[in-house]
């Protein structure tokens, strides 16, 4: 299993088929403890319009919270969320997307997770961060003692 | 991907080393001398952590006969900030947990 960047779209699409149930899938996927145990510490409810964040350790330039509100709730179907940059980071910060869809199939379900809304500067992203890339320098520092 | 991430970041890290690169990002080209002159510490530690920010390509260098001038790379820096790339990895290991959670759920 592997990542695809889809270069026209400047999206990821992650895909694979589990020997498992949609329901107990969509449980993984919308149960704020088992969310946790696979992705991110999280506030999620699956609600659309409900806000919340996912809360990683710092790393890479990256203040590790992401600014989020549920979009799209279809029951063992389809779920979607924004996933932004928060804070401080928001401005001029990546605005993006998260699409999970279930398919029933013979052997369980595919699932297809899209992250879109990547823009050409998310590539190039020390031009676009306001204030430029000294200054994502001293927030390294910051960091360093956290990672290493 | 990941090892030129944490390549970059271990190279950062260090306080002098960040110095000295901010320093050229802010004033352009340099030599070792001129770099020496504002740093606390000597003409070859500096020469060292600039070797050590030329292998992790945030430094470059230009030769004018017998002086060197440093200058300083701003695409280094691009893997820490390339989100596409970060995101692929991202998502790539956390399928994995999500599969190992999966397997271990009622």
């Amino acid at each position: 299993m592997m990542a695809e960047i889809l270069e026209n779209t400047k999206s990821i699409v992650v895909q694979q088929t589990f020997p498992h149930s949609p329901e107990k899938i969509w449980r993984a996927l919308t149960d704020t403890d088992l969310i946790a145990q696979w992705l991110m510490k999280n506030d999620f409810k699956p609600i659309a319009g409900h806000r919340f964040n996912f809360r990683a350790q710092p790393m890479y330039g990256w203040n590790g919270v992401t600014d989020c509100e549920v979009l799209i709730v279809e029951p063992y179907k389809r779920l979607s969320y924004s996933w932004n940059a928060s804070g401080e980071q928001a401005e001029g910060g990546l605005r993006s997307v998260v699409t999970w869809t279930l398919t029933p199939t013979p052997d369980g379900t595919a699932v297809r997770m899209e992250h879109s809304g990547f823009r050409p500067e998310d590539e190039d992203g020390y031009q676009a961060m306001s204030g430029g890339w000294p200054r994502i320098v001293s927030r390294l520092g910051g960091m360093a003692g956290e990672l290493i | 991907m990941e090892q030129i991430v944490a390549d970059v970041f271990r190279t950062l890290a260090d306080p002098t080393r960040r110095a000295l690169f901010e320093r050229l990002s802010r004033e352009g080209e340099l030599s070792v001398g001129a770099l020496t002159e504002k740093a606390s510490i000597s003409q070859p530690a500096v020469s060292q952590h600039l070797a050590v920010l030329k292998q992790a390509r945030l430094v470059g260098e230009r030769r004018a006969g017998r002086k060197v001038h440093y200058r300083a790379e701003p695409e280094g820096l691009k893997p820490l900030v390339d989100w596409l790339g970060f995101y692929a990895q991202f998502w790539t290991d956390r399928f994995d947990k999500l599969q190992q959670l999966l397997s271990e759920m009622e």
